[in-house]
C-alpha cells in the first residue's frame, strides 16, 4: 500500500524519540539525567541508546591516550620553585625535519668554544601550519615531543597566539604521564631497557660474558621509535 | 566588564556639572546584557563548507555535540540571514572572492571564525601555489580555532569564546543591520582573478612591485623568489 | 555467522604468491599482439624500472582504439603528465585496464617536446579522458589537441603557467626538497608571507601592471548558443537561463561549482566547475618525501582517510619491494572496511538530506560513525586525520579500550550488533520511503556503456551493471582470501546507487567479521617492519601504481622515483570522485533542477579530492 513505507519510517522515528525519554527516566533514577558522569560512559560507548548529546563544556567527552593536538616539548619535572626542569630535546633535529608541512623551527644550542650542544636555544612551532599528524611523536627518539591532548586553544589573535615558543611549549614530565599514563610507562620501561641492556653490552665488553640481547635490543628501540606497545 | 559609551568615553563630551548624571550610561547598561543574551544565544552560521574541517562543523551540528544548545543550530544556507561565517577549511585563491562576496552580504553584527590550521594560516598547504595563507588576509577574524582539524568540541570551545566576545560589546558601538553607507568600513573590496589574485585594496603595492621586479630582471638574474 | 569465520582461509604466503601471478597475463598478451601491429609506433618502456609500452604520438589514437575495441582494454583508468625537465620533454602516462578480464593496467606513455608539448586527445576514443586531459593540460602543460574543450579546470583561467612544471615556483617557494634547510639547526621562525615582495601568498608575472580590464575570466563558462527555445504548439517562446549553483551551495558537498542551462525547469546542459579547493597536493607531494605525504593523503577524501593512506603505502611498497606484516594486513582491511562503512553512511546521510529528508536519518547513521571514529581516534589518535598505515605495517597496534570497552569488545559489538542495527534501521526507516523511491527511480541514469566510457569507478560503474571492483579484480593485501560478493545493480539511476552503497556496507561487514578472528589470532605479533622511516631513499629508479577500492571507487597513486631520491620525481593521485564528476552533465540532462543535487548527491564526491 502507498505510504507504508513513510509509517515504518515514522515509526523508527518515533521509537527513537520514546527511546529518548526512556533513557532519561533510567538515568534519572541512578544519579540525574544529565551532567552524569556515569550515564555519559555508557551513553557515548556502544551500548548507548536514547540521548548521545555531550553537554560540553559542563561534561567533556574524554580523548583518549593516543590523541593528538598541537606538539609539546617534555621536560623533566621541575624542581621546587621552577617552572621547568631540563629539556628532553637534544635538538638533533629528526622531528624538524620529518615534519610534513615543515612546522617546527629549532635553533641547536651553541657550546663556548662553538660545537653543537645537546639542547635547543630556541624552540618554534607554528600551529597555523601543524597538522597534527604525529611524526614528530613518532620518531622521536629521546621522547620528547610529544602531542598535547588540550583542544582547547580558541583565540583572538593569531600573531600572538598562535607561534608557540619553547616556553610556551615546555611541559613537565608529569603532565605526560598524567594525560597518557599507559604510553609514558611503555616509554619508560622501554628506555630503562635501553639503559640496562647499554649496561650490560659494556659489562660484557669489560669480559663479562652474557649473551648478546640483540633481538630484544632491537625491539626495545622500536619502542622507543614508536611508543606502539601499549 | 563592559566596554560602555559613557563619561569616560572619547567620543562624548560631557560636561563637568553632568558627570554625576549617568542616566544614558545607566541605559546602556541595563540593555546591553539583554542584547547581548539574545544575540549570544541565537547565533546563526551559514552552512558554509570549505574543506576537512566542514566535516567536523557538520558533526559539531549532529546529535553528539548538537550546537543546538547554544542557539547556532539554525545553519542559514543565505548570508542574508547568518551571523557567523564559519571558515571551515582551505580557503585557495579561486574561492576568496566568493568568500569575501558573501562576506559583504551578511548583515552587521557579523562574525568570521576561522576553523582550522588551514583557515587560520594555511595550515599544511601554505607552501602551494593556489592557497591563501589564511583568511584574516580578506576579512577580520573574530575567532581562531587552531587543530588540523579541530574536534567538535574544540569547534565548540571556539564558538563559546565567541559568545565571550559577544558578551564584551555594547549596543551603542555594535555596527547596527542597515546602517550605514555600504561601501564604507566594514565592506572588503571584492579580490580578483588575474595571472594570480588581485586583492584590490593592494594595487598600489603590486603596481610598485611590479615595477621594481621588472627593474631587477632588466638588470640580472631574478631574485624575487629567492628565499634562501 | 560463525560457520563463516570457521571457512574463512587461513592466510598461507604460498597461496598467496600462486593467486597474485597470473600464469596467462592478458596485459603481457595485448602488449605483444600492439607490438605486433604497430611495430613502428609502440616499443617496450625501454626505460630503468618503467613497465608498460612507449606510443608514438602520431599514432596514439589509432593504438588506443585498437586497445579498445580489438583487446578488451575498454577501461581508461588515469591519464596524467609527467614533467622530464632533465630531458627537456613532457610524457602522458595512460593507465588502461581490462574490466573483463581484470589484473594489471596496460600503462602507455607518450614523450613530446617540451617546447611544443601536443598530444592528440583521447576524448573521442574514451571520454573518460575529458577532465583528466584538462587537468594535465593544467598543471603540465600539455596541449592535447582536439580536446573539445581545453580549459583550465583546477585554477582559473588566466593563470600564469603550469604549476607541475619542476622550472616552475610557487610564492612560498623555498627548496627543492624537503626537508628545508632553514628549519634545523639554525631554525629563526618566520612567517613565509613576510619573505613575499607582495606581502600576501602571490606572485605576478615580472612586468604585469594591473589595469582592471583582464578580470573577465569567467565568460566562457557561459554557454553560446540559442538562448530561447520556441514552443511548437503554442509559439510561446521560452529563454533559456544559465544559473550557477554553487560554489557556495548547501547541497554541493563543499566547494563545487554547476554552470546549468535551464529551459524553464529542465537542465540542457551542465558543466561542472571545480578547483575552489584545490590545494597543490601534487606539488606539494613531489617535494615531500615519501612519509611526508601519508598524513597529505588523509586530506584528500577526507572521510575516509584510511583508504587513502593505503593506496599511498601500496604504491609505495611496490616501489620499495617491501613486504607487510600478517597482522599488519589484517589491521589494514579492518580499518579499511571500517572507513567503507563510515564513508557510505555519510554519504547516504548527505544523499537523503539533498532529498529533502532533512536531517533525520543523516543524523541516526552519524551517530554510529561517531563510534567508528571513536575507535579511529582510540586507535590512530585523530577522528578523521588517520595517518595511520606506515610503509610495511600500520602506526600502532589496536588500544587497549575505546570508550572503557575492552577493544575487541568495542569491535564486536560494533560490527554485530550497533552496525548492522543502523543498517536495519536506515532500510525501515527511508528505503521503503514512497517519496525517496520516486525522486530515485529513473532518475540519473548512466548507462553500462556511458559508465565504462566515462571511467567512473566505485558504485557509480557497480550500480550501471559494471562488477568491476578491484579488490577482486586486482587483488591486494590479503582480500582474496575474504569471502565477499560484489553488488551489482543494473539500472544505473540514483536508487540503484543508494542500494549499492547499502549492500556494500553489509558486504563490509561480512569482511569484517572474518577479520576479527585474525586479528585475534595474530594478536602480539609484529605490526611493522623494522626500519626507521623517516629518511627511506629509493632503492630502484621506476614508476608504481598502487590503486585500491576506495569507497568512492578507485583511487590510484602514481609515484615515479630515482634511484637513492628521497622524494617522489613524479606524484599523481587518480581521484575516483574527480573522475566520477565526468559523466555528470550527461546524467542532468533532461532532469529537473531539484534532480541535480541528487544526481550529484548519489555520485558521493568529496572536494577534497574533486580538486586535491
Amino acid at each position: 500500500m502507498y505510504g507504508t513505507g513513510i509509517l515504518k519510517g515514522m515509526a523508527v522515528v518515533m521509537k527513537h524519540f520514546v527511546d529518548s525519554y526512556l533513557d532519561d527516566f533510567y538515568w534519572a533514577a541512578r544519579g540525574g539525567r544529565y551532567y552524569n558522569d556515569e550515564a555519559l560512559q555508557v551513553r557515548q560507548g556502544v551500548k548507548g541508546r536514547g540521548v548521545k548529546t555531550v553537554f560540553y563544556p559542563e561534561e567533556k567527552l574524554d580523548v583518549p591516550e593516543r590523541f593528538r593536538f598541537v606538539p609539546f616539548l617534555v621536560t623533566d619535572d621541575p624542581p621546587p620553585g621552577q617552572k621547568w626542569g631540563k629539556d628532553w630535546c637534544t635538538s638533533c633535529g629528526i622531528c624538524a625535519k620529518v615534519c610534513p608541512p615543515q612546522c617546527i623551527w629549532i635553533e641547536r644550542g651553541k657550546q663556548p668554544n662553538g660545537r653543537p650542544k645537546p639542547e635547543p636555544n630556541a624552540f618554534f612551532i607554528d600551529i597555523d601550519i601543524c597538522m597534527n599528524c604525529g611524526f614528530c611523536m613518532e620518531f622521536c627518539p629521546f621522547d620528547a615531543i610529544k602531542l598535547d591532548h588540550d583542544y582547547e586553544l580558541a583565540s583572538y589573535n593569531r600573531t600572538t597566539a598562535h607561534i608557540h615558543d619553547k616556553e610556551r611549549l615546555s611541559k613537565p614530565l608529569s603532565y605526560w604521564r598524567e594525560i597518557a599514563p599507559k604510553k609514558a610507562a611503555a616509554e619508560e620501561a622501554a628506555r630503562n631497557f635501553v639503559e640496562e641492556a647499554k649496561a650490560k653490552k659494556k659489562a660484557r665488553q669489560a669480559g663479562d660474558g652474557e649473551p648478546d640481547p640483540t633481538l630484544a635490543d632491537e625491539h626495545a628501540r622500536q619502542l622507543m621509535y614508536r611508543g606502539d606497545t601499549y | 566588564m563592559t566596554k560602555q559609551i559613557g563619561v569616560d568615553s572619547p567620543d562624548m563630551v560631557v560636561p563637568q556639572e553632568l558627570q554625576n548624571n549617568v542616566w544614558i550610561t545607566n541605559i546602556a547598561k541595563i540593555l546591553d546584557p539583554v542584547y547581548n543574551w539574545g544575540r549570544r544565544n541565537s547565533v546563526w552560521p551559514m552552512v558554509f563548507g570549505l574543506a576537512c574541517c566542514a566535516i567536523e562543523m557538520i558533526c559539531t551540528a549532529a546529535s553528539r555535540y548538537d550546537l543546538a544548545r547554544f542557539g547556532m543550530e539554525v545553519f542559514r544556507a543565505t548570508p542574508r540571514q547568518s551571523d557567523l561565517m564559519i571558515i571551515s577549511g582551505t580557503v585557495t585563491k579561486k574561492m576568496v572572492p566568493t568568500i569575501v562576496r558573501l562576506y559583504n552580504q551578511m548583515p552587521e553584527p557579523r562574525y568570521v571564525l576561522a576553523m582550522g590550521a588551514c583557515a587560520s594560516g594555511g595550515g599544511p598547504f601554505k607552501e602551494g601555489y593556489s592557497v591563501v595563507d589564511g583568511i584574516d588576509k580578506f576579512l577580520p577574524v573574530d575567532v581562531y580555532v587552531p587543530g588540523c582539524p579541530p574536534t567538535p568540541q574544540a569547534l565548540i570551545n571556539g564558538l563559546i569564546a565567541l559568545q565571550e566576545k559577544i558578551d564584551q560589546q555594547s549596543i551603542a558601538t555594535v555596527p547596527w543591520y542597515g546602517k550605514g553607507d555600504p561601501t564604507a568600513d566594514g565592506v572588503v573590496p571584492i579580490p580578483v582573478l588575474g595571472p594570480d589574485l588581485v586583492d584590490m585594496r593592494q594595487l598600489d603595492i603590486i603596481r610598485q612591485q611590479a615595477a621594481k621586479v621588472e627593474a631587477t630582471a632588466a638588470a640580472g638574474p631574478e631574485t624575487e623568489a629567492a628565499t634562501e | 555467522m560463525s560457520e563463516l569465520i570457521l571457512d574463512a582461509p587461513e592466510p598461507q604466503e604460498e597461496e598467496m604468491a600462486v593467486g597474485t601471478a597470473v600464469s596467462d597475463d592478458p596485459v603481457a598478451r595485448a602488449a605483444a599482439l600492439l607490438k605486433e601491429r604497430f611495430p613502428d609506433a609502440v616499443s617496450d618502456d625501454p626505460r630503468e624500472g618503467y613497465s608498460g609500452l612507449m606510443v608514438d604520438v602520431d599514432k596514439l589514437v589509432e593504438v588506443a582504439t585498437a586497445l579498445r575495441d580489438d583487446f578488451g582494454f575498454n577501461y581508461l583508468s588515469s591519464v596524467t603528465g609527467v614533467d622530464l625537465l632533465s630531458e627537456n620533454k613532457l610524457e602522458a602516462v595512460y593507465h588502461t585496464y581490462s574490466l573483463d578480464q581484470g589484473g594489471d593496467a596496460l600503462v602507455l606513455h607518450v614523450q613530446v617536446d617540451r617546447d611544443n608539448p601536443s598530444i592528440p586527445s583521447l576524448v573521442p576514443v574514451w571520454p573518460g579522458a575529458d577532465f583528466q586531459e584538462r587537468e594535465a593540460w593544467d598543471l603540465i602543460g600539455i596541449h592535447f589537441a582536439g580536446h573539445p574543450d581545453l580549459r583550465r579546470i583546477l585554477t582559473w583561467d588566466g593563470f600564469n603557467g603550469h604549476p607541475l612544471r619542476k622550472d616552475w615556483k610557487e610564492p612560498f617557494f623555498e627548496e627543492e626538497k624537503k626537508p628545508f634547510g632553514s628549519r634545523w639547526p639554525d631554525g629563526g621562525v618566520f612567517r613565509a608571507e613576510e619573505k613575499n615582495p607582495f606581502g600576501k601568498n602571490v606572485q605576478y608575472p615580472a612586468g604585469w601592471q594591473p589595469t582592471g580590464n583582464e578580470y573577465d575570466v569567467e565568460t566562457d563558462m557561459y554557454l553560446p548558443g540559442e538562448t530561447h527555445v520556441v514552443d511548437p504548439g503554442t509559439g510561446i517562446k521560452t529563454d533559456k537561463v544559465t544559473v550557477n549553483i554553487g560554489p557556495q551551495h548547501p547541497s554541493t558537498h563543499g566547494v563545487f561549482r554547476m554552470v546549468v542551462v535551464l529551459d524553464g525547469e529542465t537542465v540542457v546542459d551542465l558543466k561542472p566547475v571545480m578547483g575552489y579547493l584545490h590545494r597543490n597536493h601534487e606539488k606539494i607531494g613531489e617535494r615531500n618525501t615519501f612519509i611526508q605525504n601519508i598524513p597529505y593523503t588523509d586530506r584528500l577524501d577526507y572521510l575516509s582517510s584510511m583508504s587513502n593512506n593505503h593506496g599511498y603505502v601500496l604504491a609505495v611498497e611496490k616501489l620499495f619491494g617491501m613486504e607487510v606484516t600478517e597482522r599488519a594486513e589484517w589491521l589494514r582491511i579492518l580499518m579499511v572496511e571500517l572507513t567503507r562503512i563510515c564513508n557510505h553512511l555519510w554519504a547516504l546521510g548527505f544523499l537523503l538530506n539533498d532529498l529533502g529528508a532533512l536531517q533525520t536519518p543523516m543524523l541516526y547513521f552519524y551517530l554510529e560513525r561517531e563510534l567508528i571514529l571513536d575507535f579511529f581516534e582510540a586507535t590512530a589518535g585523530s577522528r578523521m586525520m588517520c595517518n595511520y598505515m606506515r610503509f610495511g605495517g600500520v602506526a600502532y597496534d589496536l588500544p587497549d579500550d575505546v570508550r572503557g570497552t575492552p577493544t575487541l569488545q568495542f569491535l564486536e559489538e560494533l560490527i554485530y550488533g550497533n552496525l548492522p542495527r543502523v543498517l536495519d534501521q536506515g532500510d525501515q526507516l527511508i528505503t521503503g520511503n514512497e517519496i525517496v523511491r520516486s525522486r530515485c527511480i529513473g532518475v540519473g541514469v548512466l548507462s553500462r556503456e556511458d559508465a565504462i566510457a566515462y571511467s567512473t569507478a566505485g558504485p557509480v560503474l557497480r550500480a550501471s551493471g559494471v562488477q568491476y571492483d578491484v579488490r577482486r579484480a586486482n587483488p591486494y593485501s590479503f582480500y582474496p582470501h575474504l569471502d565477499f560478493d560484489i553488488p551489482v545493480r543494473f539500472n544505473g539511476d540514483v536508487m540503484d546507487r543508494y542500494d549499492i552503497r547499502m549492500e556494500e556496507m553489509r558486504q563490509s561487514l561480512r569482511i569484517l567479521q572474518q577479520v576479527l578472528p585474525h586479528i585475534k589470532a595474530t594478536t602480539g605479533q609484529k605490526i611493522n617492519s623494522d626500519k626507521p622511516q623517516y629518511a627511506l631513499r629509493a632503492p630502484r629508479a621506476g614508476e608504481a601504481y598502487g590503486r585500491v577500492e576506495n569507497p568512492k571507487g578507485e583511487l590510484g597513486y602514481y609515484i615515479t622515483a630515482r634511484r637513492r631520491e628521497g622524494n617522489p620525481d613524479r606524484y599523481h593521485v587518480r581521484a575516483p570522485s574527480f573522475i566520477n564528476l565526468t559523466p555528470l552533465g550527461k546524467m542532468c540532462q533532461g532532469h529537473k533542477v531539484a534532480d541535480i543535487v541528487v544526481i550529484l548527491g548519489s555520485i558521493d564526491i568529496v572536494l577534497g579530492e574533486v580538486d586535491r
